[in-house]
């Protein structure tokens, strides 16, 4: 379980990119629900963290395909393959992530980058 | 209606293939393309698969599991549209009928006249093109690009990155000057300058010069600059725009200009013929006359206002309901940075850095008519890029822009 941030400094409609490797991008929507999901968007490199949030829907904000929070699944094109999704967990006013074990769909230059760091 | 056929099975078509399945579309779907490809995304050709970085997989449309229910026909172009008939006549003398039709068969590079006949002269648009630049790249020294629109511009970047002398050569004063104006063309040309590429703007090119060899074509030696200087190069790129593909068109009843005429819905002047992505010439009213948005986002987005329109039957597209076109967007890939653009830039417009600053390389600038902003371009910044993109999207809705 990594400690996020505190749940004061996410208001809704707000999202917070987590630095592990890969990155995890935590979304506080307007209904006040929290998820997370891997932050690279599976088609190409680029934060989901940085996009568009609505309802439990997140818009790349390069290409503008759309994930659903809840469940990773590609709600628009140009994506491919769902993004990974993570359980969070609040306590003591902190959000928590608990990593996935499940392995990443990272895009094509990025999933490079990762294995050769590895 | 009982069969579609698709012409182009690249961005638009595919797009335009799945809109009518998403929309309820249950009969015979034909899609002809004239590449002998599956459909596969262009915009990495110039960017990640030109360095090597995407394979030839990883550049596929399609998922695994997407079954459009679909018939292809790869490898043969569209030579005529027979209106009577309603059918759509191959290169290869078939014949393929259908009760609608989808004209999404692109555009292809200009060239330059008189460098045909040389060996080591490229254009980019094809994965046939990026394969054969990708191996003239790997055994050449200096590479010179004209034109320093998009792709001219980010094959420049590209080059750098693998060690090429790059002299990327623009007539009018700054890279993407067409696109985002001279002003913001200009943080573009620091960016290239910055990692390495020679930038030469303000001037045209006179002649491309080869060298006789035993065997085959003249090898393309250089390049001579409207001013008279010489730029030596292995490889030259010529990125001077696109013509729309509708040649084929001829004849069919289709109204064609700078590319197929359509109304603000996607539909030609021929009912039950819509028209999508590159060679398509949406009328926009905020302009007040057709305009040919040749971007990556129109080709996805636009074919299902299309589609509901042909689905909907030929009355649709003459209501009051036409919602205008959402503001063309495109973004680009180069000198290590995130370029993007919504909207429509014109000379005059006032222009302020809204977030960030162009010392470093990394703001959002807003681009106003009047009191009106009209377009957004972000460098490095996204979020608040997409904030504006969105509020340019939710203004064209309430009320179209100004035209000039």
């Amino acid at each position: 379980m990594i400690p996020a941030c505190p749940l004061r400094s996410l208001p809704r409609g707000e999202a917070f990119r987590l630095d592990v490797e890969p990155p995890i991008a935590v979304f506080h929507t307007e209904d006040g629900e929290i998820y997370a999901i891997d932050d690279t968007c599976t088609h190409q490199d680029a934060s989901l963290a940085d996009g568009w949030l609505e309802g439990c829907e997140v818009e790349c904000p390069l290409h503008a395909s759309k994930f659903d929070l809840r469940t990773g699944q590609v709600d628009a094109p140009p994506a491919k393959l769902p993004v990974r999704t993570h359980r969070v967990v609040v306590e003591d006013d902190t959000i928590f992530v608990v990593p996935s074990d499940a392995p990443a769909n990272l895009p094509p230059g990025v999933a490079v980058r990762c294995q050769g760091a590895a | 209606m009982r069969t579609v056929a698709v012409v182009g099975a690249s961005l638009a078509g595919l797009s335009a293939a799945r809109a009518l399945r998403d929309q309820g579309y249950d009969g015979g779907l034909v899609l002809i393309g004239d590449e002998p490809h599956r459909p596969y995304d262009r915009p990495p050709l110039s960017k990640e698969f030109l360095a090597g970085r995407m394979s030839e997989a990883d550049l596929a449309l399609e998922t695994e599991t997407e079954d459009l229910d679909a018939t292809w026909i790869l490898g043969a172009a569209a030579e005529a549209l027979d209106p009577g008939e309603r059918a759509v006549r191959l290169g290869d003398g078939r014949s393929v009928r259908a009760d609608a039709v989808v004209i999404a068969t692109g555009a292809s590079a200009r060239t330059l006249p008189g460098t045909e006949r040389l060996s080591g002269v490229h254009t980019l648009r094809t994965l046939d093109d990026a394969r054969a630049l990708r191996a003239d790249l790997a055994g050449a020294g200096r590479l010179v690009v004209i034109g320093a629109g998009f792709i001219g511009a980010e094959i420049a970047s590209t080059a750098r990155t693998l060690g090429l002398h790059v002299t990327l050569v623009e007539p009018a004063s700054a890279p993407l000057a067409a696109a985002i104006g001279a002003e913001m063309g200009a943080v573009v040309a620091g960016l290239q300058a910055g990692q390495g590429v020679e930038v030469l703007c303000g001037t045209g090119v006179r002649e491309v010069t080869g060298t006789a060899r035993a065997a085959g074509a003249p090898r393309v030696d250089g390049v001579i600059l409207t001013d008279g200087r010489r730029v030596p190069a292995d490889v030259v790129v010529v990125g001077i725009g696109a013509r729309p593909g509708v040649g084929w068109l001829a004849g069919s009843g289709v109204d064609v200009g700078d590319g197929v005429l359509c109304d603000a819905t996607g539909a030609t002047t021929l009912p039950g013929v819509i028209a999508v992505g590159d060679c398509a010439a949406w009328f926009d009213p905020a302009a007040g006359s057709h305009r040919r948005v040749e971007h990556w986002t129109g080709a996805v987005r636009r074919p299902a206002v299309a589609v509901r329109a042909l689905l909907a039957g030929a009355s649709a597209g003459s209501g009051s309901d036409i919602r205008p076109p959402e503001p063309p967007y495109f973004w680009s890939d180069q000198c290590g940075t995130r370029i993007q653009f919504a909207g429509h830039a014109r000379p005059g417009d006032e222009i302020t850095v809204e977030e960030g600053s162009l010392a470093d390389r990394s703001f959002v600038a807003v681009y106003r008519r009047g009191d009106r902003p009209v377009a957004v371009l972000g460098i490095d910044l996204p979020r608040p890029f997409t904030r504006w993109r969105k509020r340019l999207a939710a203004d064209a809705l309430r009320s179209p822009a100004p035209a000039a």
